[in-house]
């Protein structure tokens, strides 16, 4: 059993040297935003895209407690080989956020030169709501004029005008998709994968709108 | 079959088709989906059981009736399964048997930190532990037959990174596994001393056969580079984050079975690098070992034994103590300090209403683990303690032995539905038997929410959705011993302040079941959104007491979020100049 484990090991060295000259580097996301906004589902849309497309891709969901109206955080990486299934400090390439707050929150993330695409919504959090603190003005101007290269627009008026103010999260990826050189009509099909067929009508229009947001 | 696939999936579609024949589980995060994954196969045996002992004792008799099983829990669910656990070393198996244990460094969902590898130590029985979905699905599906060759459960560890995190596995066709015989065997399955006497030294001697397996196994390998500076013995989602940092460049032993482990594959190992160093999240049970074994390593002094690593707390520890790193990662800027989003109750939550009712006539309260936990946060800040499932009702008990009277009017113990099938009912048997005047509320909100709804003994289906028999809560508790039992809805603020009161005055134990069903529930419509009226609404603050996410503060008045607020109603009632309202009509709709 050993010998076939080394056999193993030896092939993916050789796989690795031969592929040295073209490797592809890891390219980082991150989806952040509240627990009930439909990260999960932005993750996977990405994932079965990604996968499609032949590359090895790894996905970082967050189930159970923190998905309880918490700030949550969704990793997806792809590449050639990619190893760990999370993203740290100054190596993120995009940061989607769901929210205005939660952009700021994971914004050290961002490797320089990255970008963040941000929802405008306003979501005030538990202590902000209590009076403990303060929900920060301007805090998007502020990151940009830190150099931070910020892409931000309403999601949720073009979600309501498709239907729902769900269908926020695919608003969201169509926006994205515009930035990648992924053909649309390979992020329709693999909406058309994930999304349930009662709902993929209004998915569609959600996405189309935040494609040409 | 090429396939994305979250490591419980994975784990799921190993066990499939590695021939499993029943899985009996109680769900935990991060281990939940293991089970859910295989009950979409209608060929096999599926099962929410009300514990994890209940479900490791259902897997142990589908094993010794001859069919491949399984269960599966979070870290803390191995606590209450560790009964049947030890024993079940001695007795061995009849058809391989699998434990899944998922542990949660940092704590995402948990209220400890336990690591499982200790039980495996303990109970000596082997552990597997996978880095990544491929894996999981390979080393699940293997470990049948490991369980089968070695006579033994086999204990399958994962960690949240690895269950929750998706990679590309390639899955393969189910195995046709026939069952085997079921032979009467006193001497294997029945350990009274004098069995279990004989029993142990044959315990003693396969853990030893295991560790000659360690030395020569798929689970272990070793990965040499060129480099001999350094090399690292690492296991799990470390192993991952090491990869990432240094690719091939460096040497790393990977660890796959963490119990038992070798000891030449780790002298050999050791002895090509000029400096070792373990890598391992949690407690150093790698590393205790390769010290036992006499050999010079780095481990805890620089790798935390508290909470999740990754590829950056690893960097800065190899840093520190002197190792050059190929590629340090530029970050744009520093993230600017930003309030705290920590979770909370969901808008239109029926324990919110309950939990307003304790906080306004300052109650003592008890709390047990689930959705309901949340109520600890603010602004209700309405629990006393947490421990462990089923602790509260045990604990208002020892709570108001000691302090008589004085706290018998004003404490309450709060449980869920599911978490009292689990374990609050014995200790409902246990206030009514050893008679102090304690009150419980059942906070029925008719699914087991917080693993992310799956079905309970109480809510009338099964892990199919197939109608099943229900537990009628409130005849089961007069049944264990408690007169006053009553129902109210929690929605209605009214009612429940009557019923705490009364109850909490009355002079026997009681039980107060707060029945509404989580909104979540694909059943539970909501409402039409409430609004308030500007005029009205005279900033008193008193709806925001409550703590419900829909409501905010903005230009001096209240305002409801109408993409949030279902209608519950509960502010409406809070609300002294009827500012809060709507189309009544409309939400009765």
């Amino acid at each position: 059993m050993n010998n076939r484990t080394q056999q193993a090991a030896a092939q993916m060295r050789d796989n690795c040297e031969l592929r040295e000259s073209k490797m592809e580097k890891t390219t980082s996301v991150m989806i952040v935003g509240v627990g009930g906004q439909g990260s999960l589902l932005a993750s996977r849309l990405l994932g079965t895209l990604l996968t499609d497309e032949g590359y090895d891709v790894k996905v970082s969901e967050v189930h159970g407690m923190s998905q309880r109206g918490g700030s949550v955080v969704t990793y997806v990486r792809f590449g050639d080989k990619v190893y760990s299934p999370i993203v740290t400090e100054g190596e993120c390439d995009y940061i989607i956020s769901f929210e205005k707050l939660e952009a700021a929150r994971y914004a050290g993330c961002l490797r320089k030169g990255g970008k963040i695409i941000v929802n405008t919504q306003q979501i005030d959090p538990m202590p902000v709501i209590t009076g403990a603190a303060e929900y920060p003005e301007n805090v998007l101007e502020d990151l940009k004029a830190k150099g931070f290269d910020i892409d931000d627009f309403d999601a949720l008026g073009p979600a309501m005008e498709a239907g729902s103010a769900k269908s926020v999260n695919i608003v969201l990826m169509g926006h994205f998709a515009a930035c990648t050189e992924i053909p649309k009509e390979k992020w329709i099909e693999a909406l058309k994968k994930v999304i349930n067929p009662k709902f993929l009508d209004m998915n569609l229009i959600a996405f189309e709108k935040g494609f040409s947001a | 079959m090429k396939k994305l696939l979250i490591g419980n999936e994975a784990v799921a579609w190993g066990l499939y088709n590695g021939g499993i024949g029943l899985v009996s589980s109680y769900p935990g995060t991060p281990s939940t989906e293991i089970t859910e994954f295989l009950a979409k196969h209608d060929d096999i045996h599926s099962e929410w059981a009300p514990n994890e002992k209940v479900a490791t004792e259902v897997a142990f008799g589908a094993s010794m009736a001859g069919m491949r099983s399984a269960c599966a829990m979070k870290h803390v669910g191995l606590n209450v399964a560790a009964d049947p656990l030890f024993t079940m070393s001695y007795t061995g198996i009849t058809a391989g048997m699998v434990i899944c244990v998922a542990d949660d460094p940092a704590m995402h969902s948990s209220q400890n930190e336990q690591d499982s590898r200790h039980y495996a130590i303990a109970a000596k029985v082997p552990m597997l532990e996978p880095s990544d979905s491929a894996e999981a699905y390979e080393f699940a599906k293997s470990a049948f037959a490991l369980s089968e060759e070695y006579d033994t459960p086999v204990l399958f560890r994962m960690c949240t990174r690895i269950a929750h995190s998706q990679c590309v596995v390639d899955v393969g066709e189910r195995e046709n596994v026939p069952m085997k015989d079921y032979v009467k065997q006193p001497s294997k399955y029945i350990m009274m001393p004098g069995y279990a006497k004989l029993k142990h030294p044959i315990v003693e001697a396969r853990t030893e056969k295991l560790k000659e397996l360690a030395e020569n196994c798929v689970y272990n390998r070793v990965e040499l580079a060129d480099n001999d500076e350094f090399g690292i013995i690492t296991s799990g989602c470390s192993y991952l984050y090491v990869k990432e940092i240094f690719g091939d460049s460096v040497s790393v032993l990977k660890i796959g079975m963490p119990n038992p482990l070798p000891e030449k594959l780790i002298r050999d190992f050791a002895a090509k690098v000029k400096k070792l160093y373990v890598i391992e999240e949690l407690d150093p049970v790698l590393e205790n070992h390769i010290r036992a074994l006499g050999i010079e390593v780095k481990g805890k002094e620089l790798f935390s034994a508290i909470g999740e690593f990754s590829q950056k707390t690893i960097r800065e520890a190899l840093q520190s103590d002197g190792i050059a790193i190929p590629e340090i990662p530029e970050a744009q800027g520093e993230a600017p300090a930003v309030p705290g989003r920590p979770p909370m109750m969901c808008s239109g939550c029926p324990h919110r209403g309950m939990y307003y009712t304790l906080v306004k006539n300052h109650i003592t309260v008890i709390g047990d683990i689930g959705c309901y936990t949340l109520g600890a946060v603010a602004p209700l800040n309405a629990l006393d303690s947490t421990l462990c499932m089923g602790a509260s009702v045990s604990g208002i008990h020892g709570f108001n032995a000691a302090r008589g009277a004085e706290t018998e009017k004003k404490t309450v113990a709060v449980i869920g539905d599911s978490t009292f099938m689990h374990s609050g009912m014995t200790g409902l048997v246990n206030i009514a038997y050893n008679a102090t005047n304690s009150t419980v509320i059942i906070l029925d909100n008719s699914i087991t929410g917080m693993t992310g709804h799956q079905q309970n003994p109480t809510t009338g289906y099964n892990i199919k959705g197939d109608p099943a028999a229900k537990v009628d809560l409130e005849a089961l508790c007069r049944a264990l011993g408690i007169n006053r039992v009553r129902v109210v809805d929690p929605y209605d603020l009214k009612a429940c302040e009557e019923a705490v009161l009364e109850e909490l005055a009355a002079e026997e134990p009681s039980v107060i079941i707060s029945r509404r069903p989580c909104v979540l529930l694909k059943y539970v419509k909501p409402k039409t959104p409430l609004t308030v009226d500007r005029d009205k609404c005279h900033a008193c603050r008193k709806c925001m007491k409550m703590g419900c996410p829909s409501i905010s503060f903005k230009d001096g008045k209240a305002q409801i979020d109408r993409t949030l607020c279902v209608g519950c109603g509960v502010c409406e009632q809070l609300c002294a100049f009827g500012a809060i309202g709507g189309n009544k009509d409309e939400r009765c709709q």
